[in-house]
C-alpha cells in the first residue's frame, strides 16, 4: 500500500496570502462609501424612542442637529443629570437656539435655507418641559420643519 | 555598467497598511441611517389671531397627556392602545364617509362638521373640519409623546391607505412611491392629502396633573 503512503517531507504548499489586500481593500471601500463621518462627539446620553411610523431623512446636508438628555457618566460630576441641550459640541442653555439657528442656515445656499429639518434627537427618558422650551426656541426663530428622531421598529409596547 | 536588474517590491505589507486604514474607517465613521416622525411646527406666537375660538368645539379631537403619562382623550380616560381607533373615528367624522350628503353631520352631533372643498380628481366634495389637539404636561415623558404622536400618525396613515385603496385600489404609500412618474399619480396623492389632511394642532404648554 505504499502508494498511498504520504511523504512527510513535502508536506503542503503555503496558502498564497496575495489576494488578502485586495479583500481587505474591497472591505475598506465598502465601509468608506456607506458610512458617514461622525461630526460631534456625544456629551448627553441619548436613547431615541421607538415608533412605527417613520420617515428616511432625505438630505443628510440640509439636517441639523439638536441633542438633548443627561450629560453622559463622565461628565456628571461636573454637569448634573438634570436634561441638558447640546449643540455642536458644547452644552447650551435654550437662549443659545436661536443663534444657532441662524448660525446654520448662514451654513447654507441661500436657496435652501428653508428647507433644512431641524432634527431633535431627544433620550426617551427626557420630561417634555425641556423638548417644549426648544419647540419653542425654535418656532421663535422660524425653524418650523422639525423631526422627532426615533428607531423604527414594527411593533410598540406598552 | 552592467544593468542591474529591478528587484520586485514586497507587497507582503500591504494587507496591514489597508488594514491599518480599515479600522481606521470603522471607528471614525457611522453607519445609522436617520429615521424619525417629521412634523411641522405652527408659525411664532404673534401671528396667531383669535382663530382658535373660532373653531368650534365639536371640530377639535382633544387629547391630554399629564405628568404621570396618563391620557385623557374626549374627556375619557384611555390607553394608548385605543388611541389610534379612537382617533380614526373622529378624523373619518361619520362612518358612512365618503358617502355623505349632510354638511352639519347632524346625526353625529359629538363628530366634526364638513365642508364643501375642491379636491382633485374628484371634484366638489365634503371634507372633514378635524383637528388634533395634542396637550402635554411639562413632566409627561418625552417616551409617551411620541407614541402618541406615532399612534396619531398611523391614524391618518391607515385612512388615508384605506380611501385609497377604495377609490384607486392601490394604498397611499404605494401611490406616493409612484408619485413622481406620472402627473395622474400626483393628483391622486394630492386628493387624498385634499381629503385627510394631517391637523395635529401642538397647543401653549400648560400644566396638567401637577408636576412640581
Amino acid at each position: 500500500m505504499s502508494k498511498f503512503r504520504k511523504n512527510g517531507k513535502k508536506g503542503q504548499p503555503a496558502i498564497s496570502t496575495a489576494a488578502l489586500p485586495d479583500i481587505v481593500f474591497m472591505l475598506l471601500f465598502f465601509f468608506m462609501v456607506t458610512t458617514v463621518m461622525r461630526e460631534t462627539s456625544l456629551k448627553v446620553i441619548n436613547v431615541t424612542p421607538k415608533a412605527t411610523e417613520v420617515d428616511k431623512l432625505e438630505r443628510k446636508s440640509l439636517v441639523s442637529y439638536i441633542y438633548i438628555g443627561k450629560p453622559i457618566k463622565a461628565l456628571q460630576s461636573a454637569f448634573g443629570t438634570a436634561p441638558r441641550i447640546q449643540l455642536n459640541d458644547a452644552f447650551k442653555t435654550k437662549e443659545d437656539i436661536f443663534q444657532f439657528v441662524e448660525m446654520e442656515k448662514e451654513e447654507r445656499d441661500e436657496v435652501e435655507r428653508n428647507m433644512i429639518t431641524w432634527s431633535l434627537k431627544v433620550d426617551q427618558e427626557t420630561k417634555m418641559g425641556i423638548v417644549t422650551d426648544v419647540k419653542q426656541e425654535l418656532r421663535k426663530a422660524n425653524a418650523l420643519k422639525i423631526n422627532y428622531s426615533t428607531k423604527k421598529t414594527d411593533k410598540i409596547l406598552d | 555598467m552592467a544593468k542591474r536588474e529591478i528587484s520586485e517590491i514586497n507587497a507582503g505589507s500591504m494587507a496591514d497598511i489597508a488594514f491599518l486604514l480599515l479600522i481606521f474607517f470603522l471607528v471614525t465613521t457611522t453607519m445609522d441611517t436617520d429615521t424619525g416622525l417629521i412634523r411641522r411646527l405652527p408659525p411664532p406666537p404673534e401671528e396667531i389671531t383669535e382663530d382658535n375660538d373660532k373653531i368650534r368645539q365639536r371640530n377639535i379631537f382633544e387629547i391630554l397627556v399629564n405628568a404621570n403619562d396618563q391620557l385623557l382623550v374626549e374627556g375619557e380616560y384611555i390607553q394608548v392602545s385605543e388611541l389610534r381607533a379612537k382617533a380614526k373615528e373622529f378624523i373619518k367624522t361619520n362612518p358612512a364617509y365618503p358617502s355623505v350628503a349632510d354638511v352639519t353631520n347632524a346625526s353625529y352631533p359629538n363628530m366634526p362638521e364638513f365642508k364643501e372643498e375642491d379636491v382633485p380628481v374628484f371634484g366638489k366634495m365634503l371634507v372633514s373640519k378635524q383637528i388634533v389637539s395634542l396637550q402635554n404636561d411639562n413632566g409627561t415623558s418625552y417616551e409617551m409623546y411620541i407614541k402618541v404622536q406615532n399612534e396619531l400618525i398611523a391614524a391618518y396613515k391607515e385612512l388615508r391607505n384605506e380611501l385609497s385603496n377604495q377609490k384607486f385600489g392601490k394604498s397611499y404609500d404605494e401611490l406616493e412611491k409612484q408619485a413622481g412618474s406620472s402627473e395622474a399619480i400626483e393628483e391622486k396623492v394630492k386628493a387624498i392629502k385634499k381629503i385627510y389632511p394631517q391637523r395635529i394642532s401642538e397647543a401653549e404648554p400648560k400644566k396638567i396633573g401637577g408636576a412640581e
